[in-house]
């Protein structure tokens, strides 16, 4: 578990942090998301050890290592831009924290063996990094980390230099990873996708304040504030209030609450179709509709249409079981 | 730009001429003077007992700067590169200082510092000399190769960053096993390069020795002196040029050096 | 829905199992050192060992140049006969400047745009002189425009021989910091130039050498310095004539021979002064250079 208490950091006369607290508890997948700026790097370094906070403390598993320099800390760290030691190979780069604990060889061996059969990399002992894909980098990166059995595992970003269909292998890779390997994980991300696919709990940052914590389909749903509501999902707003573009119900008919409106345009996008109205009081409000419920309305440009704002989760089909409850 | 064929034959013959006429054929002629009567007189040339002591020195010298460059160069390359501190452009520029001084003027400098009438005059009574003896000849060889290892080497560090340095240190490796296992493979060919150039230009100092070495043969005359001596005391003209022959060769196998550790430099970056 | 949540917030209180102290009041900038880094300690070396030297020998020569007060320096300076060496060595440097800006320039070229049988060698060449000592430079022009001349040019004790002498360790200043400029030149202005009727001469002033002025300048005032301060190379061909081939250098070396190091350091310390200006006019200039692009 970790603990970090009242934390502050400044860089100059820029505040990163401002007396952030949080609980990562064990064994969890936390992700810490924010635009750049908010201090989720920050945060991270801080429990790393590779920055020092003004204030504040740091607890790992117990013991305070808030003075601890990032050797004694047990962590594991994993740059964006890999850090590979590009002279060595990649089993002395998974080798190194080994080796530089004057492990036995043939203990060592064994090791970067089985840590190179979990991240794929069987085979490519005697590879340099420069050979390597990005991909294959970074999942070096992670075994390197993982070699001395940290108890924490930090990620900087660790996707962000990868493109799309990469970072969309490695982070299931590593979701099946922590599943098995269960070390506490907290992973840096601006990306709000990633952050909802790969963790458990989000830790919504800006301005280098924590926003909201919780799992990610409470952060989306259930947004403490404006910030987490449009970092986390596209946003509409309808009568100044805001919403998510896909709980906008359109009708032809006006229902309590409903907003009267003329069709801008309609987009359609593959399987979601954006309508573009402008209400009778002059504002833009951008409703995201399936295929099948635009082919039912029906709508074209011109058209009168009345919207309402469908803040409840839609009642479930009598019979279903809810999949989010039985959890 | 397309030249016109003409133009291009042009340009290349005055560059090549001009090179010519400066570098190569002056050169040339000192090596074929050495060398016309054979390798006899050459080898005796360079055999007396003033040459080896002077060759020995020379050598020494080297010996002992580059060490202490080498250390010392990385520190305040390290310091530059990874430090964060005001008054960086000062050190900086105290750094590319000894490039605008000239070696006379250094060898004044040090004579008003370590000299009998000095500021550290006061070791003399203690019976260090400095001035007219090694120590002298070392801290006027240390000041004109200062700059090279820095030069060569911060911008390696720049280049590279500390993250692999943070690697290491979140697995757990001292500040030294990181240097040596992290820091030190990297800027490697860097620190090749800069002591190359170093070894080179401290065999050739001449001017800062002039003032600041006794210049008695045998005992304080350096390669560079040697050279000087025979030409000008001795009216030595063939000595002279043999000496000089064993410098030039010297020169070539460092640009030699230099090229080759240039390439693997270049490589290496990829 | 789920209620495995522990995860606390900004001022909820922390759970009692974990060892927490109280929020500590603002630390000091830590002085740990940055990673990779050196330290404190490290910098501290730096700068007692760059001190010790670089700036105590140079402290020690101005403080001697002014031993006679600013009235002294300034008459050990004006003397006729350090006058006329300075004045003679800055204007030597000044030429053997202007000659490198346009051969360096024209050596580059061919250099970075020429082919031709044997480039490679003529490149590494350039360096000969930065790897050559002095003197035996000064050795090497004797053999070609020495007393034993094969072409029967004896240049010993001439101003010419100066020049020469200037000439061949400040080669690869100017060329060297044109030479990458020029890899690195976006073709296509040039090509644009063309196509809109520009010849060949206009192309090279309008768009080639305006991108080259900020490293003719930085090559150039690298030569300026260097020739300034050379001795080794001058000594055996220059001849050292007062007033007449002598350079400040050699001026300087006699002078402490016949034990007048005032003077020496009065004309060191100017000297020193040409040259650091020259070096900072250009740094400025420079940099104002920069900004524009």
């Amino acid at each position: 578990m970790i603990t970090v208490s009242n934390v502050t950091k400044f860089y100059g006369e820029f505040k990163a942090l401002d007396d952030v607290s949080l609980v990562i508890p064990d064994g969890s997948l936390t992700a810490l998301l924010g635009p750049s700026g908010s201090g989720k790097t920050s945060l991270l370094r801080v429990i790393a050890g590779l920055e020092d906070p003004d204030a504040g403390t740091v607890v790992i598993s117990g013991q305070d290592v808030t003075a601890v320099r990032p050797q004694g800390r047990n962590i594991g760290f994993v740059f964006q831009h890999y850090a590979a030691f590009k002279h060595m190979t990649v089993r002395d780069n998974v080798a190194f924290g080994l080796t530089i604990r004057k492990k036995p060889k043939a203990h060592i061996d064994a090791r970067v063996d089985e840590l190179l059969g979990i991240v794929g990399l069987a085979g490519y002992h005697n590879r340099f990094p420069n050979q390597l894909s990005g991909g294959q980098r970074q999942r070096m990166a992670l075994a390197r980390a993982l070699a001395v059995d940290p108890k924490v595992l930090l990620l900087d970003e660790p996707f962000g230099a990868l493109d799309a269909k990469v970072r969309d292998e490695l982070r299931a890779w590593l979701r099946r990873l922590h599943d098995e390997v269960h070390v506490t994980t907290v992973l840096v991300t601006h990306d709000q996708e990633e952050a909802m696919d790969v963790a458990g709990h989000i830790v919504v940052m800006n301005g280098g304040r924590i926003e909201q914590v919780g799992t990610p389909r409470e952060v989306y749903e259930n947004p403490r504030t404006e910030f987490v509501f449009r970092f986390l999902g596209p946003v509409a707003t309808l009568r100044g209030r805001l919403v998510r573009p896909h709980d906008l119900v359109l009708s032809r008919h006006p229902g309590p609450d409903s907003v009267a409106g003329k069709v801008d345009r309609v987009l359609h996008l593959g399987f979601e179709v954006r309508v573009e109205i402008r209400t009778l009081e002059g504002e833009t409000v951008t409703a995201q509709v399936t295929r099948g419920e635009a082919w039912h309305l029906g709508v074209q440009p011109g058209d009168e249409v009345h919207i309402t704002a469908e803040t409840n989760p839609r009642r479930p089909v009598p019979g279903a079981v809810d999949p989010i409850a039985a959890i | 730009m397309e030249t016109r064929k003409s133009t291009k034959l042009t340009l290349r013959v005055i560059a090549l001429g001009y090179l010519a006429i400066l570098l190569a054929v002056p050169l040339a002629i000192i090596f074929w003077r050495t060398f016309e009567h054979g390798f006899g007189p050459f080898r005796d040339s360079v055999t007396t007992p003033a040459c080896q002591s002077a060759v020995q020195l020379s050598l020494l010298i080297v010996a002992i700067v580059v060490p202490i460059n080498v250390v010392l160069g990385v520190v305040t390359a390290l310091a530059l590169a990874r430090g964060k501190f005001p008054g960086r452009g000062v050190v900086q520029a105290v750094v590319d200082l000894p490039f605008a001084v000239s070696p006379v003027v250094v060898g004044v400098s040090l004579i008003l510092l370590w000299g009998v009438h000095g500021w550290f005059g006061g070791l003399a009574e203690h019976g260090i000399r400095v001035i007219f003896s090694l120590p002298g000849m070392v801290l006027a060889t240390i000041f004109v190769t200062l700059p090279f290892v820095v030069r060569e080497v911060e911008p390696v560090l720049h280049e590279i960053g500390d993250e692999q340095e943070q690697a290491a240190a979140t697995l757990g490796a001292s500040r030294w096993q990181t240097f040596w296992r992290i820091t030190l493979p990297a800027i490697r060919w860097g620190l090749v390069y800069g002591v190359v150039l170093t070894v080179a230009r401290a065999l050739g100092e001449f001017g800062a020795l002039t003032v600041v070495a006794g210049g008695v043969p045998g005992k304080s005359q350096t390669l560079t002196l040697l050279v000087s001596s025979r030409y000008v005391d001795d009216r030595n003209t063939f000595g002279a040029y043999s000496a000089a022959t064993v410098l030039m060769s010297l020169a070539l196998l460092t640009l030699l050096l230099m090229t080759f550790v240039n390439r693997r430099r270049e490589s290496n970056a990829r | 829905m789920t209620a495995d949540v522990t995860l606390a917030l900004d001022d909820a209180a922390a759970p009692a199992s974990a060892d927490t102290r109280g929020p500590v009041s603002r630390r000091p900038q830590s002085l740990r050192a940055p990673v990779g880094g050196v330290g404190p300690v490290g910098l501290g070396v730096a700068t007692i060992w760059l001190s010790l030297i670089v700036l105590l020998p140079l402290a020690a020569l101005v403080s001697k140049s002014f031993e006679k007060g600013p009235g002294g320096l300034w008459d050990a300076i004006t003397v006729p006969s350090a006058r006329a060496t300075l004045i003679f060595t800055v204007l030597v440097s000044v030429v053997v400047a202007l000659v490198n800006v346009v051969v360096g320039t024209l050596i580059a070229w061919v250099l970075v745009r020429d082919e031709f049988p044997g480039k490679g060698l003529v490149n590494a060449l350039i360096d000969l002189p930065f790897a050559l000592p002095t003197i035996v430079a000064s050795i090497v022009l004797l053999g070609l425009y020495g007393p034993r001349s094969p072409i029967n040019l004896n240049l010993v004790a001439t101003k010419p021989a100066v020049v020469l002498a200037l000439l061949f360790v400040t080669l690869p200043f100017v060329v060297r910091t044109v030479q990458p400029v020029l890899m690195e030149i976006d073709a296509e202005a040039e090509e644009a130039a063309a196509s809109l009727g520009a010849s060949n001469v206009v192309i090279f002033r309008r768009i080639v050498l305006p991108a080259l002025a900020p490293a003719l300048l930085s090559g150039a005032g690298l030569a300026f310095a260097r020739a300034v301060g050379e001795f080794g190379s001058v000594v055996l061909i220059g001849g050292g004539i007062p007033r007449d081939t002598e350079v400040a250098s050699q001026y300087i070396a006699k002078q402490i021979e016949v034990d007048r190091p005032v003077s020496a350091a009065a004309v060191s310390v100017a000297l020193l002064a040409i040259s650091f200006s020259v070096l900072l006019i250009l740094r400025v200039v420079g940099a104002r250079a920069a900004k524009r692009h």
